[in-house]
């Protein structure tokens, strides 16, 4: 919201000049956000000054005519300007920018030679001074305004402040000269005139326009006056339309400029209909579904059953509180006018704006809480604005149909600040700072605190204590830690979490947050059949992107496009990993219980509202590309392989607290993984993800290199890290055996490995895969193992025979689950 | 014929003459200390040291000295093979050390090959930041809590005061669904919401995570990112408790100097409000004022929809955004860096942040 100063210096006594660091403090401290506060005369350097036009010589032989002028700006000798406008006579009051001067925008003014002549200086038009969008000719001052070579700031209004401040969504009050001057007056411990409570006593109430409100909630007052024979051809008073300009109101006529000047002065919005439009008398109602207005900005609309309506005998002709319609628009013939100032339920007017997409300057203010005690207020300021600028004659009666309750009192403790501010205030503070609000402060224990109609934001003794810590100021809070409370730590699934994630990075892997948004493609670019539960996904009904409007079931889809990113930055060798949540739907979509907030909901209702929450699972994928190793002056790079992806799985596993016997791998046929290259990792023998080399369609399909990997874990799946049990350290030497095993190629080596630590037995202290080795020499369709075996006993020294015969006992368990033959026996 | 009780003959014991040993000490150590390695040196030795060496003859010519004249003649040999052997020793000592430090040098590699033989991982900035800023908390005794970010509207808004028609709940800030009554949550005081809803004061929690809104990626705005929020509520509990917390929370993360500076603000969720400012003496730009984040005393209708009596209990809230922290903190100057995922970013802070 913008304003200018000179506005509010009408009603609060600022200290002049003001010093605008100052203002801005006082009014962050008050609450108020600023966005700028701007120094009008400060826009434009140098001397601008009135001149009267002395000589106009016209020049011909250009493009277009040009004048050639002498201006009296005060100085001995005229001054010689060249100037293209043509809406100013000899003797006329100019303005004129000196040269040295700049304007707006950094334009400098300098001497120059133009049209054959030297202009020293410009003659400026509003657009030019940053007035307004107005081009069509110099500014002409009122005659005999002021001496030339006098400042001409002050007489065209670029002496004045303009604040640019942002109001909290409870304060309506402050959105309008009255408010805001109020609040600087707490601040300036300065005198204040409140423009609201002018006396209106010779008003005299009585049938005027006729008028019926049928829905007195929706409207809970409805004030009007009839103001006739007004001269529609007068224009606003420059005073006004600059106020509009500055505070981003478009100037259209005198009447509707003037509604709009007295909402911005007391905050309260107003219509101007044209008596003469209107058929018979108005009735104020909710709206019949269905019925239709077109409104002042020329759009059509479907009105709704809660919408409130102004109608006449021939319908709608005002979408109450929000914007007037078409059929009774003031006109620019308009003579007879019937003002119109109400008080609407700012509820029906939120809804109503959001509902039309019609976020007016009144419904802001109707949204946010508007005083009802101003209706007539704003009718006489009106109307005496109108008939001293454009003559009439208003009505004696004055419409005001008036159902406003009293605002309640609140029962206000009078520790009750003390104790949630820990600011020790006295009940006369406490009392003195209510009243500055314009509470009335009465009772002893509790106080009995009855706030201002402007202030329909007071309900609650919290919101009085509010206003005595703000205007207390927050400086005067201490600053105190509260006292410890003992806490338990992390959780063990947030430990877990972090755990796995500093695991992932310390193995090379650099950590993604991506957005978890995907396109309905990327299940078939990822392959996933028919059936795939991760294709059922959660839908947003206004993504950002109409390509992306669903949430992921799995995090590779989102993953594997910054992968593509990177590379398409130049990156080749990827490991990339993410650890964040994918969201799974129930089946079921009912709508969860209604839960109120005058309680906290039942242990029923919470479990029924909670059942609804589709299953957020923490998962942890990671993706690679090119090498996990680097080519150097050591020796050739590494390519990321298969293997890689699932060693990821066993890192975060092994993060996790699990011990390795627990882990199981085997081989898998899982989308978007190669069918060849898939393993599914299990832990107590249920599958938690999968890992491997992607799908070569698949990475077709997403323009991915080849041999490209991955690897995705359901982390919430994952057991909680038990108790981690000691070892028992035998002291004794170990018995090393190697051994080389012959099997069918496709034998899983898990499975031999299997069979040898179940043959060997407890002397078997470990068994490590040294060498897989196929050729013509080992034999067609088979693959060599070898094995280097580690025997230990925990009390003795193992004498050769027992490390053989056990040894022997596990190449037979291998050879009999899976045909393995001691090589080279 | 014998010899036996002849007189001393010095003729015939002349390898034992004083003049013989020290000529040959004296030709042993030059021959030692000409060997230029130990191989050389070796084989000096039979010649200087071994059974034909004279310093030996000479111990053998002993027995055919008169018994009076052994005892000195015995001296004079041993003097004179000490200090052959000691010749010796001393050069080999040398030759090894010598030896030793050729090795060293032999050795010498280039140890400014470049070592980035293992490429280092990285955890997000964003992760690590949040979970700092959680450590601290924890210190302090705070639990942290989780919550769906998927969310039921009524925990995301109605729960937190933020009634049907809030301006808030319209399209124009939150993602809604396909699935009625769920939004994606706007902020991390669901997680408080379903806190008070099944643990009983003193609750001392923090949760921190990711917040959705509808806000198109630019340079200072994202549709989806992370907030740390902390609640607080027990019996007694004021807004100077909220203004030492926050600022004991400021000095931890940016030093001593640091400090807040409260602006009065509105949240439906807190009463009274304010946002805050910290100040940040490490800014880039010089020490200055930085906006941070919102706090509040908890609105008792928060407390009540939550099943907590207002009148026993009261509480603080504060939410600070973890991206902004991140960009005046660590000078990101671009919201599309933290939320692209690129590699060269998110290296450059490792494990740390």
């Amino acid at each position: 919201m913008k304003l200018s100063l000179s506005w509010l210096r009408e009603y609060v006594e600022l200290p002049s000049p003001i010093d605008t660091a100052e203002l801005e403090r006082k009014l962050v401290d008050l609450g108020i956000e600023v966005e700028a506060i701007v120094d009008q005369g400060a826009t434009i350097k140098g001397g601008l000054v009135v001149g009267r036009v002395l000589e106009i010589e016209e020049l011909t032989g250009f493009k277009k005519p040009i004048r050639f002028c002498k201006v009296d700006v005060g100085n001995p000798d005229a001054q010689e300007i060249v100037c293209g406008a043509r809406n100013f006579t000899v003797g006329d009051l100019v303005v004129v920018i000196l040269p040295g001067g700049e304007l707006p925008g950094g334009f400098h003014i300098a001497a120059r030679k133009t049209y054959g002549h030297t202009s020293n200086g410009m003659i400026c038009s509003a657009a030019e001074l940053g007035l307004g969008d107005d081009h069509d000719g110099i500014i002409v001052l009122p005659p005999s305004s002021a001496a030339p070579g006098t400042d001409a700031r002050p007489l065209i209004g670029l002496d004045d402040v303009v604040l640019d401040v942002e109001i909290t969504p409870d304060r309506g009050y402050e959105m309008s000269v009255r408010g805001l001057a109020r609040e600087l007056s707490h601040a300036y411990s300065a005198a204040y005139t409140d423009p609201g409570s002018v006396d209106i006593s010779d008003v005299s109430l009585g049938s005027g326009y006729a008028v019926k409100v049928e829905d007195t909630v929706g409207c809970d007052r409805f004030s009007a006056r009839v103001v006739r024979g007004i001269d529609p051809s007068v224009p606003s008073p420059d005073f006004i339309k600059r106020r509009l300009t500055t505070a981003g109101v478009r100037s259209i006529s005198l009447a509707v400029d003037i509604t709009n000047y007295v909402m911005l002065e007391l905050g309260q919005p107003m219509h101007v209909f044209d008596l003469n439009l209107l058929r018979g008398g108005l009735t104020v109602r909710r709206a019949h579904p269905g019925e239709k207005l077109t409104t002042l900005d020329g759009v059509a609309r479907v009105l709704d059953a809660e919408d409130m309506v102004i109608t006449d005998d021939s319908g709608p002709i005002s979408l109450a509180a929000v914007m007037g319609g078409e059929t009774s628009e003031y006109q620019p013939t308009t003579v007879d006018v019937l003002l119109e100032a109400a008080h609407w339920d700012p509820v029906m007017v939120g809804r109503t704006a959001r509902r039309h997409k019609l976020f007016s300057e009144a419904a802001k203010r109707w949204e946010r809480g508007v005083d009802p005690q101003l209706t007539l207020v704003a009718l006489s300021r009106a109307v005496d604005l109108l008939t001293t600028h454009a003559g009439g004659t208003p009505d004696e009666n004055v419409l005001d149909i008036n159902h406003v309750k009293a605002p309640a009192p609140v029962l206000l403790p009078t520790d009750l600040s003390t104790r949630r501010i820990g600011v020790p205030y006295s009940v006369d503070e406490i009392t003195e700072l209510l009243g500055k609000i314009g509470c009335q402060v009465t009772g002893v224990e509790p106080l009995e605190v009855t706030p201002p109609t402007w202030r329909p934001d007071l309900v609650a003794p919290v919101d009085l204590v509010e206003e005595v810590a703000r205007l207390g100021g927050f400086d005067a809070i201490p600053s105190l830690l509260p006292p410890a409370r003992g806490g338990g730590g992390l959780t063990a699934r947030q430990t877990q979490r972090r755990t796995v994630g500093r695991a992932m990075a310390e193995s090379g892997y650099v950590e993604v947050l991506s957005y978890p948004f995907v396109s309905p493609g990327a299940a078939d670019a990822l392959a996933l059949p028919e059936d795939d539960a991760r294709r059922s996904a959660v839908k947003l009904t206004n993504p950002l992107s109409e390509q992306e409007p669903l949430l992921r079931t799995t995090l590779l889809p989102p993953l594997l496009t910054t992968l593509k990113r990177n590379l398409g930055r130049g990156e080749r060798d990827l490991a990339l990993y993410e650890l964040g949540t994918v969201f799974q739907p129930h089946l079921t979509t009912t709508a969860p219980p209604v839960l109120g907030v005058d309680h906290g909901p039942s242990p029923e209702d919470w479990a029924n509202a909670n059942a609804i929450v589709p299953s957020q699972p923490w998962h942890l994928a990671v993706a690679l590309t090119g090498d996990v190793s680097p080519a150097g002056w050591w020796g050739p790079g590494r390519p990321a392989t298969w293997s890689d992806a699932i060693e990821a799985a066993r890192t975060a596993l092994s993060a996790a607290g699990l011990d390795p016997s627990r882990i199981t791998v085997q081989a898998a046929d899982q989308a978007p993984w190669h069918p060849g290259r898939c393993a599914a990792i299990l832990v107590d023998d249920a599958i938690i993800g999968h890992a491997g080399e992607l799908h070569p369609a698949v990475l077709s399909n997403l323009e991915l290199p080849k041999r490209t990997c991955a690897m995705e874990l359901d982390l919430d799946a994952v057991p909680a890290k038990p108790v981690t049990q000691a070892p028992q350290i035998s002291t004794f030497p170990p018995a090393l055996i190697d051994v080389a095993l012959v099997v069918p190629a496709a034998t899983p080596a898990a499975t031999v490995e299997a069979a040898l630590v179940k043959g060997a037995g407890e002397l078997l202290e470990s068994v490590h895969l040294f060498d897989v080795y196929e050729s013509a020499q080992v034999g067609e369709g088979l693959k060599s193992l070898a094995y280097k075996l580690t025997f230990r006993a925990p009390d003795r020294t193992l004498k050769v025979e027992e490390a053989v015969a056990a040894r022997d006992a596990a190449v037979s368990e291998a050879a009999t689950r899976t045909g393995a033959t001691l090589r080279g026996a | 014929m014998s010899y036996r009780n002849d007189p001393y003959d010095p003729k015939q014991a002349v390898l034992l003459a004083p003049e013989s040993l020290d000529a040959a000490v004296t030709e042993a150590l030059d021959a030692f200390k000409g060997a230029a390695d130990l191989d050389a040196l070796g084989a000096l030795k039979p010649a200087h040291l071994g059974d034909r060496s004279p310093v030996s003859l000479a111990r053998r010519e002993i027995g055919s000295l008169p018994p009076a004249a052994k005892s000195e003649a015995g001296k004079r040999v041993n003097i004179a093979r000490q200090a052959v052997q000691a010749g010796y020793d001393e050069r080999q000592g040398e030759l090894e050390r010598e030896r030793a430090e050729r090795v060293l040098v032999e050795e010498r590699v280039d140890v400014t090959l470049p070592w980035d033989r293992h490429p280092r991982g990285a955890r997000h900035p964003v992760t690590t930041l949040m979970e700092h800023m959680g450590d601290m908390f924890l210190g302090m005794g705070y639990s942290v809590v989780d919550g769906p970010e998927l969310e039921l509207e009524w925990a995301n808004f109605d729960a937190l005061n933020i009634g049907p028609d809030h301006p808030a709940r319209g399209l124009m800030d939150t993602f809604y669904v396909d699935l009625p009554g769920l939004v994606m949550r706007t902020h991390t005081s669901p997680g408080q919401v379903r806190t008070m809803l099944t643990q009983e004061p003193p609750i001392y929690v923090v949760s921190p995570g990711r917040v959705y809104r509808t806000d198109e990626v630019d340079a200072t705005h994202s549709p989806v990112f992370h907030q740390i929020e902390g609640l607080v509520v027990d019996e007694g509990i004021t807004m100077a408790h909220l203004k030492g917390t926050l600022d004991h929370f400021a000095r931890s993360l940016f030093g001593p100097d640091a400090k807040t500076r409260w602006r009065p603000h509105y949240f439906p969720f807190t009463e009274p409000s304010a946002e805050f400012d910290v100040w940040f003496a490490q800014h880039r730009d010089g020490p200055r004022w930085v906006e941070w984040g919102g706090c509040g005393m908890v609105n008792p209708r928060v407390l009540t929809a939550c099943g907590i009596d207002p009148d026993r209990y009261s509480g603080f809230a504060f939410g600070i955004g973890v991206e902004r922290t991140l960009m005046f903190r660590n000078g990101v100057s671009d919201m599309r860096d933290m939320v692209e995922g690129d590699v060269r970013f998110t290296r450059n802070f490792g494990m740390a942040v």
